[in-house]
């Protein structure tokens, strides 16, 4: 039981459906960017997506390829460990189930892996049955890059650290392997609705 | 890179304020007593949660200003009028209340002597908050490592720690601040944005691999971060953190 913070009233706002915020979060209109280190730059002509690790063969789509499978228009609701909440954010993107039609694999975990270096790990059914994409468009534009473009891992049920931008493949895996963020003590699955913010939550 | 992982569950902590100061007329540190403090590493932060009557709460991030050497905990809060928390901390807040408070979080816009340089801090506004622990660590430990600290504020008085950072600055310690909106007459630094050219001119050079940790809000570390890519730096060895709103 937490004790009252004296003469702590608090703002809430009552145009956000309070049953769509998670514990500890508030809402923004704003789109904050967090990123660890500098945004990189390149070219379109040189990105490819990558699905690699235990799978029966690796495959790879240049841009040009991968903008030109199936892709679908979400409207999602968004929360960042930082505890601000976007509402009714709308992605444009592959689906990962178009991404990983086919692939044989064993595989339980995946390890995005970006531009930059950085790397965030989920369990592969989160990113199955229309729970994920890879995005390349932010309402209806371009994905800015300070916001992860050419394109962005979308996970809108965990926390958007695990969103990684600038991605660049998945590394399907026997074994889970913490990434950039998990490595430094943020918890290791993310759920915005249980509070899993940091390792032991 | 190497993980440092937080073991075990980071609990809520009660905090209790010894001390407030008045940085600028919108910022005001917070002097902590924090029992069983786990102590943290400059550049680290914290979580905030308030409670009000009725249950409602709401929690933030503030960075750590203090140093692992210092005695106590002192958060540095930015009052932002439409916010819902800051008003609160950089208001509100008496000597005597208490606050829940749990950290330290983040292990990667850390720095300690160990990790060398030379070190480049570049701060906009209250992005000065973790440069200031490290710099107060590189005092602490006496440390060896060259050190310069561009701060970009809007106006002198609009500068965070400014007596503090006069005395910290020279020998190994170099500090430049540039101020954006108005300056004083007479006024011997800089003005005007922090780019590519001051840049150019005041990091170190890039094949000496220098350490850089900018922190300010997301334009400032955008331009000042890609710029630094631009003159040669490495990516890897730029560490960035933003301030959103709060």
């Amino acid at each position: 039981m937490s004790p009252v913070s004296r003469g702590f009233r608090g703002r809430r706002r009552d145009d956000a459906d309070a049953s769509r915020v998670p514990p500890g979060q508030y809402v923004t209109d704003d789109f904050p960017v967090l990123s660890a280190g500098p945004t990189p730059y390149h070219s379109l002509d040189s990105w490819s997506f990558t699905i690699r690790g235990e799978v029966d063969r690796e495959r790879t789509w240049s841009w040009e390829e991968f903008v030109a499978l199936p892709s679908e228009t979400v409207t999602v609701d968004i929360h960042c460990v930082t505890k601000w909440s976007k509402l009714d954010t709308v992605w444009t993107g592959v689906s990962l189930d178009t991404l990983l039609d086919g692939v044989e694999t064993s595989a339980e975990y995946v390890l995005a892996f970006s531009d930059g270096g950085y790397t965030t790990n989920l369990p592969l059914e989160d990113l199955q049955d229309r729970k994920a994409w890879i995005a390349f468009e932010f309402d209806g534009e371009p994905l800015e890059a300070e916001h992860g473009g050419p394109a962005r891992l979308v996970v809108p049920h965990l926390y958007f650290w695990k969103s990684a931008k600038w991605v660049r493949g998945l590394e399907l895996r026997a074994e889970d392997e913490p990434g950039f963020w998990e490595g430094y003590g943020y918890h290791n699955y993310g759920d915005p609705w249980q509070e899993q913010r940091y390792a032991g939550d | 890179m190497a993980g440092t992982a937080l073991r075990g569950r980071l609990s809520w902590a009660q905090a209790r304020v010894v001390e407030l100061l008045d940085e600028t007329e919108q910022v005001r540190s917070i002097v902590l007593e924090v029992p069983g403090w786990p102590g943290h590493r400059a550049g680290q932060h914290v979580d905030v949660r308030l409670t009000a009557e009725d249950g409602y709460q709401a929690q933030r991030s503030y960075s750590i200003a203090s140093a692992p050497e210092d005695v106590d905990v002192v958060l540095t809060v930015e009052r932002l009028d439409d916010g819902e928390v800051s008003p609160y901390l950089a208001g509100e807040l008496r000597v005597g209340d208490e606050l829940e408070l749990r950290g330290p979080i983040g292990g990667y816009f850390v720095w300690e002597y160990t990790l060398g340089g030379p070190l480049l801090l570049v701060g906009g506004g209250s992005g000065i908050v973790p440069l200031r622990a490290m710099l107060r660590h590189h005092s602490a430990v006496r440390s060896s490592v060259p050190v310069r600290l561009l701060y970009s504020a809007r106006t002198l008085g609009g500068v965070i720690y400014r007596d503090e950072l006069e005395r910290l600055g020279g020998g190994l310690i170099d500090v430049r601040i540039t101020l954006t909106r108005e300056h004083p007459d007479g006024w011997q630094g800089h003005t005007g944005r922090i780019d590519r050219s001051w840049l150019a001119d005041a990091s170190w050079p890039p094949e000496g691999r220098s350490l850089t940790y900018v922190c300010g809000p997301t334009g400032l570390v955008e331009s000042v971060a890609t710029a630094l890519v631009e003159l040669g730096h490495e990516p890897a060895r730029i560490k960035t953190e933003r301030f959103g709103p709060t």
